[in-house]
């Protein structure tokens, strides 16, 4: 099972989306259950209203409520919600098309029907079977449908005014180096960067000062300031300010 | 590449917008098509948001921008690279009394294998039940306890029952056999993902039933009995559970690929809308048969005489026919429109 679809456009763009694993689509799967459960019943209670006028016809129309909740639950929500349901949204999943091209109706019904094959024989044991044992991490219903589910990762960006506040920063001088600091960082690195600042007080000393030197070693590698600028800047202090010109631009420029 | 981001975002932003504004428009209008201009404009859009999203793609300092001009570029790219044809507004009517007849026919061959492996079925039930007294309690599911006994003291009941047993409960039995039936239904046409192993059988075990009760009934010598209970909503039944039965065999040969060398991927997606097409004209067939079966057939002689009930079969067996255009050749391919 691989953790990532990557998809390739012609235009040699790619992207890669993270594949949902079977633990957050089997949470995802229970609060589900408990919306198809409590809606299920809302309805039905609807319905029974029409007891006053025929006990039958209140009976027959909270039958198929409950039953057209149950199959259509999950066919509705994906269709209105774009491949998503209640418990898809709590847990950050999406379903896909397996090519990324537009989920089309056909595809939500098939996977959503063939849940029938999944369940079997019970527990979504054949579902979960063919999950781990498909690349994709497709349950059968995702297999024929051709859909994939994905987890939509949330950027929570770190307070860097506060991470950052109060130090001068020297490298700033040279704003032509910063340009290609900035040009020449990969999102990887920057991000490595970012999370050693935010995590460097869970560290043991020594381990801080030899990842900071790490650190510090590589960046200076992609872009050499001037020794004046960067004189006894302990390597810390170094990451400090490289994340600060790679995180915080000189003026708010996306607004 | 050293790039001057503020220019960069204040020159280039406007066609992102433009992009953002148009994949709106097609998504809230599945039914609209762009003229060869807007698509024309469309598709520079995206290439230009594109060669946007590689220029920023090794930016570390802007993720909020790369991850916008991603999803921009992934919407647009599911837009532009999709061959399927747009959803159209969806019309009930067309769907049910073309669209639906029109993919049963071009599956047809699905359906004989389907109805072919019932019959079986039906053989097998007919001879357990005139080989074996026991084969009745043996094989009948519980739902069909009213069955197990002696066909003609049934009848005998039923014909001289004065209460009408039904009248308070008529929608309640019709929405308990509709639900069961569709039910049914659906697992005979998802079982197919077992490459049509458990379609099989689930045909053959109907098929059992039908021919236990039927030669059961038959053999007792209440033969006009059971055509009269059965026909009125048996000849809808029986063909939506055999269509859904063909959805299923569908399924399983796109997965064996047995004389198609397009990929699995290929096969599927492209039998995808046929199959939502047949599980949805089922679902209609079976609500009509649930109505039937509740408020008609299980009405018999002296209420209703027999020979209406199987008049009423007859007809229904021959609209039936008309509609799913048995018999008739397969229809081409529906006229290819140039949608966006």
């Amino acid at each position: 099972m691989n953790s990532e679809l990557r998809i390739r456009t012609p235009e040699g763009i790619a992207f890669a989306y993270q594949l949902a694993g079977p633990v957050a689509r089997c949470m995802a799967w229970g609060v589900d259950l408990i919306a198809i459960i409590v809606i299920g019943q809302g309805v039905s209670s609807l319905f029974s209203a029409a007891g006053y006028v025929s006990p039958d016809f209140a009976t027959a129309l909270s039958m198929i409520a409950y039953f057209g909740v149950s199959i259509g639950y999950g066919v509705f929500t994906e269709w209105a919600w774009r491949g998503q349901t209640f418990g898809k949204r709590i847990m950050r999943l999406r379903v896909m098309d397996a090519h990324g091209l537009r989920l089309q109706f056909h595809q939500i019904l098939m996977r959503n029907l063939l849940r029938f094959a999944d369940l079997l024989p019970g527990c979504y044991l054949i579902g979960g079977v063919a999950m781990v044992l498909s690349k994709r991490a497709q349950r059968l219903g995702d297999l024929a449908a051709n859909t994939v589910v994905v987890h939509i990762p949330q950027h929570a960006e770190p307070d860097l005014d506060q991470l950052l506040a109060g130090k001068f920063n020297s490298l700033r001088q040279f704003p032509h180096l910063e340009a290609r600091l900035r040009q020449r960082t990969t999102p990887e690195e920057a991000r490595l960067a970012l999370q050693s600042l935010v995590r460097r007080d869970d560290l043991d000393p020594d381990a801080r000062v030899r990842l900071f030197g790490e650190l510090a070693d590589h960046f200076k590698t992609l872009t050499t300031f001037p020794p004046e600028a960067i004189e006894a800047m302990p390597d810390e202090q170094y990451i400090r300010n490289v994340v600060d010109l790679l995180f915080r631009p000189r003026t708010n420029r996306f607004s | 590449m050293i790039i001057d981001l503020p220019r960069f975002i204040a020159t280039e932003r406007p066609s992102w917008t433009e992009l953002e504004k148009t994949l709106d428009r097609l998504q809230a209008e599945p039914g609209r098509a762009l003229t060869l201009d807007q698509a024309k404009r469309f598709h520079f859009l995206y290439q230009k948001v594109s060669a946007d999203l590689g220029r920023i793609a090794t930016f570390a300092s802007e993720p909020e921008l790369r991850r916008y001009l991603e999803a921009l570029t992934a919407r647009a790219y599911g837009e532009i690279h999709e061959t399927r044809e747009r959803g159209r507004r969806f019309r009930p009517a067309h769907w049910f009394f073309a669209e639906f007849p029109r993919v049963f026919r071009k599956h047809v061959g699905a359906f004989y294998i389907s109805t072919i492996i019932t019959m079986v079925g039906v053989l097998f039930g007919g001879l357990a039940v005139m080989l074996d007294d026991e084969a009745k309690e043996a094989v009948l599911p519980a739902m069909f306890a009213n069955h197990m006994g002696d066909p003609a003291k049934r009848v005998a009941m039923e014909e001289k029952a004065k209460k009408d047993r039904y009248s308070d409960k008529h929608s309640m039995f019709a929405s308990q056999l509709m639900t069961n039936n569709i039910s049914v239904s659906i697992r005979a046409l998802a079982f197919g993902i077992t490459f049509g192993v458990l379609t099989v059988l689930l045909l053959f075990y109907n098929g059992v039933i039908l021919g236990l009760v039927g030669i059961d009934y038959i053999l007792a010598g209440q033969g006009v009995f059971l055509a009269g209970w059965l026909l009125p909503h048996g000849v809808i039944e029986i063909p939506a559970i055999l269509i859904a039965g063909q959805g299923g065999l569908m399924l399983g040969k796109a997965l064996i690929g047995h004389g198609d060398r397009a990929p699995l991927t290929a096969r599927l997606r492209a039998l995808g809308p046929d199959l939502a097409t047949l599980i949805g004209g089922v679902a209609v067939m079976l609500v009509w048969a649930g109505f039937v079966e509740s408020f008609l057939s299980q009405y018999h002689e002296p209420v209703i005489p027999y020979a209406v009930k199987i008049a009423f079969g007859c007809v229904e067996l021959a609209v039936l026919v008309w509609f799913l255009g048995l018999g008739r050749a397969k229809d081409g391919a529906p006229a290819a429109e140039v949608r966006a």
